[in-house]
């Protein structure tokens, strides 16, 4: 079993974003050609970390300004000169306004450049519907050659960005911006096309990613309480999907939810969805965004209100378990 | 700078230039054998652009070797205008790096050249394009990404008249003079129509001169078909390392060399039957070497020669 957090380190909450530039740093320091390209948000995206680090790594940032569709091609650009090139802005605009060039030129062209922008799902909050991005894995896991990643805390946000680098070809991260309790252990070191078990259970389960993850383990504790057994997955890599993982967790359990900070259109849930129907037919459930844009409200709240809090999950748990065929 | 520019000048007095418009000329067959085999394509924005791609392969102004396409130190070509694929390849078959016989299988099943080109298939496209208004800011990533290797290598980058009326390309303008991108030279293959008609008349990007200057390029205006201006001027623009990236407006004839294709907007996308090919073969060929149409085996793989 992957190494957890301990009592001590799940006590530490912060976000998956505030990983990213820390750990181009030590990519760079270990001789990797790593190159930062952002649009105006490296503040936010922590791309700035990267790039006030040294002379050196100034040298290797490249701010597009306010130009997302620039920013992702300007990478493709060093990737083509040997540059393991990462991108950076909001999810909404690193993805769906550059969604051409992502698509004609770093996936078509098989470039290595890791599309891997922050603030997606609700947690951007306040914001509102504008800006909070629900469709992102949809799009990204559309693509040929596009390898989809979700970290759902800061240590699996450092193995995702290190992955990325070490994988030739183009590779999405999704990063949020609410500080999320500390899943893993601080070294963990993921795998692509790996999930992990998180909590072992035997009656349903739980399949999550992202800020979810949190969620599905405490809805996994309140099940508890009502003595039922629930196992929670962390998805992790959602294209490739562990297939094994997840059938021989639903052969044990005979049903699962899929849960996501995300429109239940496209994402993880219907990923799972097609794998069940195609391969062991058992009841579905998803938790995620039905069909609707984001609103304004605290990110804590948002939850709440799109039905994804851990609350939610226990529900969607119950009706799975109760179209177990008899 | 004036030393250096005289020295050049004089070894372009000494060019061949017959050698450029005999290669220009086969080029120009192939593109129609090609477009003709293949039932489809684009031999207007292919046929303007020849004597531009002639230039920069056979003028001594790019660093290349056909047998080495990874060459570390070679200099970078982008064409933007990714419809323009024919005279692409046919130059690329041209200059060594594809077998001329394979240019027939143009956009057929099977084949390495795409409609569009490719770069994980055909040896010296350095990155698949088609979608136009991105090549500018490609251009402007490998120019980075050069200065960053501590290479000296130039990017040439060809963009169309009517692509320059993608909001991207401004964007790349704005960021190439941002960052003095001085190895980066762009050349807009201004043949004025585009798939709906005149450029001036569907959504006038004029004066591209005069936008590109107030993005902070240098930019210089030649005819290009006229070999001695177009390489003067690339080999100008390369050689300025003045801080600033540089632009070529090239005015050009869209269809140039076939008389009835010539500033016809129907033949952006349109390919010749039979009879059209047969004449256009003929006209080039009566303008070169005087290979006329029926000495092409359109129907076999070897189909003209350079």
């Amino acid at each position: 079993m992957v190494k957890l957090a301990s009592a001590e380190q799940a006590k530490q909450k912060k976000a998956t974003r505030a990983a990213y530039g820390k750990t181009l740093i030590e990519l760079a320091d270990e001789g990797l050609p790593v190159v930062a390209v952002d649009a105006d948000l490296s503040a936010s995206t922590t791309t700035a970390t990267f790039a006030k680090q040294s002379e050196e790594y100034a040298q290797r940032f490249f701010n597009c300004g306010i130009a997302e569709q620039n920013m992702v091609d300007v990478a493709a650009g060093l990737a083509c000169t040997g540059h393991i090139a990462f991108t950076g802005s909001f999810a909404v605009f690193g993805t769906g306004r550059a969604y051409d060039q992502i698509r004609n030129t770093v996936c078509y062209s098989n470039l290595n450049v890791k599309i891997a922008p922050t603030h997606a799902g609700v947690s951007v909050g306040p914001d509102g519907g504008s800006h909070q991005m629900l469709e992102d894995i949809a799009l990204m896991r559309m693509l040929p050659r596009m390898r989809v990643l979700v970290p759902a805390d800061y240590a699996s946000a450092r193995s995702a960005i290190r992955l990325a680098a070490q994988t030739p070809g183009p590779v999405y991260v999704r990063m949020g911006r609410a500080n999320v309790p500390c899943v893993y252990d601080d070294d963990v070191s993921l795998e692509i096309g790996r999930s992990y078990v998180v909590h072992e259970g035997t009656d349903a389960t739980i399949i999550a990613c992202g800020v979810e993850v949190r969620e599905a383990l405490a809805a996994a504790r309140l099940l508890d309480e009502e003595g039922i057994s629930a196992e929670v997955i962390d998805a992790f890599s959602i294209k490739p999907l562990d297939e094994e993982t997840i059938l021989s967790s639903l052969e044990k359990t005979g049903c699962v939810v899929c849960a996501e900070e995300h429109s239940v259109i496209g994402g993880l849930g219907e990923a799972v969805c097609h794998l069940v129907a195609t391969t062991s037919p058992h009841p579905v459930e998803l938790v995620g965004v039905r069909d609707r844009f984001g609103k304004s409200g605290e990110f804590e709240e948002l939850l709440t209100a799109f039905h994804l809090d851990a609350l939610s999950i226990v529900d969607a748990v119950k009706k799975a378990m109760a179209r177990k065929p008899l | 700078m004036r030393g250096i520019r005289k020295t050049g000048r004089e070894k372009r007095r000494s060019m061949d230039y017959q050698k450029l418009k005999k290669a220009a000329m086969g080029i120009r067959k192939d593109v129609i054998a090609m477009v003709g085999e293949a039932k489809s394509g684009h031999p207007g924005g292919s046929l303007s652009c020849v004597d531009i791609l002639v230039s920069l392969y056979f003028g001594s102004v790019m660093r290349y070797d056909s047998k080495d396409p990874e060459c570390v130190e070679r200099d970078r070509f982008v064409l933007a205008k990714g419809h323009a694929a024919p005279a692409l390849y046919a130059t690329l078959a041209h200059v060594g790096y594809l077998p001329h016989g394979e240019l027939i299988t143009l956009r057929k099943l099977g084949s390495r050249l795409q409609g569009h080109p490719d770069s994980n298939l055909v040896p010296g496209v350095e990155v698949s394009t088609g979608s136009l208004g991105q090549g500018l800011s490609i251009s402007c990533g490998m120019a980075c990404g050069l200065r960053l290797n501590k290479l000296d290598s130039n990017v040439f980058c060809l963009l169309g008249d009517g692509e320059c009326e993608e909001g991207q390309v401004w964007e790349a303008a704005m960021f190439a003079s941002h960052n003095c991108l001085d190895n980066l030279i762009a050349i807009v293959d201004n043949n004025e129509l585009q798939i709906d008609g005149k450029v001036t008349e569907v959504c006038s990007p004029e004066s591209l001169t005069e936008r590109f200057a107030a993005f902070g390029w240098a930019v210089q205006e030649v005819d290009g078909h006229d070999f001695a201006a177009l390489i003067d001027a690339l080999v100008s623009a390369k050689e300025a390392r003045c801080g600033k990236p540089q632009m070529i407006v090239a005015h050009t004839v869209k269809g140039k060399g076939v008389s009835f294709m010539e500033h016809q907007v129907s033949w952006h996308g349109k390919a010749p039957n039979g009879e059209e090919m047969r004449v256009a073969l003929d006209e080039l060929a009566a303008a070169s070497d005087g290979r006329r149409a029926c000495d092409y085996d359109l129907g076999g793989t070897e189909v003209c020669h350079g």
